[in-house]
């Protein structure tokens, strides 16, 4: 009795989880089946049944250049967060491992910028982007997203290295590892899953990023957000192409997600179910 | 050498004073055990020896040198800590090996300090493994091998058994007497565990809220407890601490009786009670009997008592070993 009871727990459950993956899901799919249907189907409403041309695909490479924004989103996206790790890890160390009264409410200050609109900010920090010359640049548009993903790969950081038992740390200090050798040989190698599972959310994050990266570049600099969004304009919308154009932008980094996956949920759950 | 003196040594968190004022000698060689309630300050005090903490006031000597102002690192001593404290990244070996090369020993004194300590440790076998593949009790041979290998001038343990199980932590304990009959190393050892201290210690120091309440071995604290204090920590199952009238026909405020220094009988005796709880163990009994006049005491014999619970049974206590406290609590 109690056995078929859970089996039927478990067929719900699975159900359950399968129905809330496919509405997460659903998007994604729709986008890849929209990039292979043709302009009229596309428009034409509601259909899961495409047929199967490729067409928009070559359409989208040989109007646009794919190659270009692609190698500025790899650059973007690496580059802010190598830049938001140099500034990062000793940031959150320091807050890990000599806490003062305020490093609570240091913390909560970076977050709380998370949750100022961007908008709110968008004159000025374009006005500073222009008159720095910085506009439509690739180091501009970096140590945007540096600053913007910084409270939340510094928050992660500090998660993991407060995790590092301290009684460690006196371990190896008590065995006569100075600063410099207590940092190489033991903190290091301890925190590396926990720098990799950031390096790589970051990555992610600043891949997604579309609101700076948009507003903030016109060609030289722009990344593959830009480059979908210059399919909804000037001459209408194309939604098949648009679609193309989406599912090549997010297939790079959906690649990298499926790899990582078991770094990244190890990551983002980290500290909380420990 | 590890002689170790602390001179009116304090320690304040903030405004909170856990160490008020602690002088102490340990002599060379000695095993020496903290022993307290929990936040009594015996880890703290250890943590300033080590220099893991820096001291408030005082001074602290080591074999007659000043320390107080130096790094954990340069005292000499050797430190075990509770979570073992292990680098989860390094194999058995490298763990045994850091702290001589943090001290740029030359690689053969390495590997042949290695084998020698694994081998005290029985962790031959175990070399190449990482510590999450070892047991508990194999972890704390490692913490121990690493301190071994520095041949520091005195080893600290702070609650090192804690972590492991009932019957894992009788066989440590006993590898940690053997090994310090073999060194002849100081040994300062904390724990809250009164058995650790009783069977491990040449000296138990036995603290609380900061202060030293006593000092002294074993069986000292044991037959001449100086407080109320000391007569309630140490001993298990506690002293039946008892006032009213059979304390004031013997001229003190408080008087103290282990539980093994009462004569049981069915028939007769000075005390009459009630059995509320009898725990029959073989070879002890613990009877918790609730006396006439007197209120909640336990007695423990050896062997086997026939006694249940609701049984009416009397109890004679050993005149000779009776304690007796004054007002303030102090043995008179």
């Amino acid at each position: 009795m109690a056995r078929a009871v859970t089996t039927r727990h478990k067929v719900i459950a699975t159900a359950a989880a399968w129905a809330v993956a496919l509405v997460i899901f659903f998007p994604i799919l729709y986008t890849l089946i929209t990039s292979i249907k043709t302009e009229p189907e596309a428009i034409a409403g509601f259909s899961l049944i495409p047929s199967g041309t490729f067409e928009n695909y070559v359409t989208v490479q040989t109007q646009r250049d794919y190659i270009k924004p692609f190698m500025n989103s790899v650059i973007l996206s690496v580059g802010s967060t190598i830049l938001a790790l140099i500034i990062g890890i000793p940031s959150a160390w320091a807050m890990a491992f000599s806490p003062t009264k305020r490093t609570k409410d240091v913390l909560m200050w970076m977050l709380s910028t998370k949750m100022m609109p961007a908008v709110a900010v968008l004159v000025p920090i374009y006005l500073m982007f222009r008159d720095f010359g910085l506009l439509d640049t690739r180091i501009g548009l970096a140590i945007m997203l540096t600053l913007i993903n910084l409270p939340i790969v510094i928050w992660m950081l500090y998660t993991y290295f407060r995790e590092i038992p301290g009684e460690i740390l006196e371990a190896a200090r008590m065995d006569g590892a100075g600063l410099w050798q207590e940092i190489v040989y033991v903190l290091t190698p301890m925190a590396v899953p926990g720098i990799a599972s950031t390096l790589l959310l970051n990555i992610i994050l600043a891949w997604n990023e579309s609101f700076w990266t948009i507003r903030l570049t016109t060609t030289n600099a722009a990344p593959l957000t830009a480059f979908i969004a210059s399919f909804s304009s000037p001459q209408g919308l194309f939604w098949a192409k648009l679609s193309a154009a989406s599912t090549m932008a997010i297939a790079p980094i959906l690649i990298m997600g499926w790899f990582s996956q078991k770094q990244l949920v190890r990551g983002l759950t980290f500290g909380a179910v420990k | 050498m590890g002689s170790i003196t602390l001179s009116n040594v304090s320690k304040s968190f903030g405004e909170a004073k856990v160490i008020p004022s602690i002088d102490l000698e340990i002599r060379d060689g000695e095993f020496v055990v903290f022993v307290g309630p929990s936040g009594c300050g015996k880890s703290t005090l250890l943590r300033l020896i080590a220099g893991l903490e820096d001291v408030s006031g005082g001074r602290i000597l080591i074999d007659g040198q000043d320390v107080t102002q130096k790094a954990p690192a340069q005292r000499g001593l050797a430190m075990v800590f509770q979570s073992y404290a292990l680098y989860p990244h390094m194999s058995v070996r490298n763990n045994i090996a850091f702290p001589l090369k943090m001290a740029k020993v030359d690689k053969a004194v390495i590997d042949k300090k290695v084998s020698d300590a694994a081998g005290i440790l029985n962790l031959t076998d175990y070399l190449e493994r990482r510590p999450s593949q070892l047991s508990g009790g194999q972890r704390q041979r490692v913490a121990i091998g690493r301190a071994i290998v520095r041949e520091p001038s005195a080893f600290l343990f702070d609650e090192p058994l804690s972590n492991l199980d009932a019957a894992l932590r009788g066989t440590m304990r006993l590898e940690i007497s053997e090994l310090h009959n073999q060194l002849k190393t100081t040994m300062i050892y904390v724990t809250h565990d009164q058995v650790e201290a009783m069977t491990m210690a040449d000296k138990i120091v036995v603290l609380n809220r900061g202060n030293i309440e006593q000092v002294g071995s074993p069986l000292e604290l044991y037959s001449k407890p100086r407080n109320l204090f000391v007569a309630g920590f140490i001993g298990s199952p506690r002293m039946n601490l008892i006032e009213g009238e059979f304390a004031r026909s013997k001229g003190a405020k408080t008087v103290g009786v282990r539980p093994e220094h009462f004569a049981l009988s069915h028939e007769s005796g000075l005390w009459s009670g009630i059995v509320t709880v009898a725990e029959h163990l073989g070879s002890d009994t613990f009877l918790h009997v609730n006396v006439d006049g007197i209120g909640q005491v336990n007695a423990r014999c050896d062997g086997e008592f026939g006694a249940r619970h609701g049984d009416r049974i009397y109890l004679t206590p050993n005149e000779t070993k009776l304690h007796r406290f004054d007002e303030q609590g102090l043995a008179i």
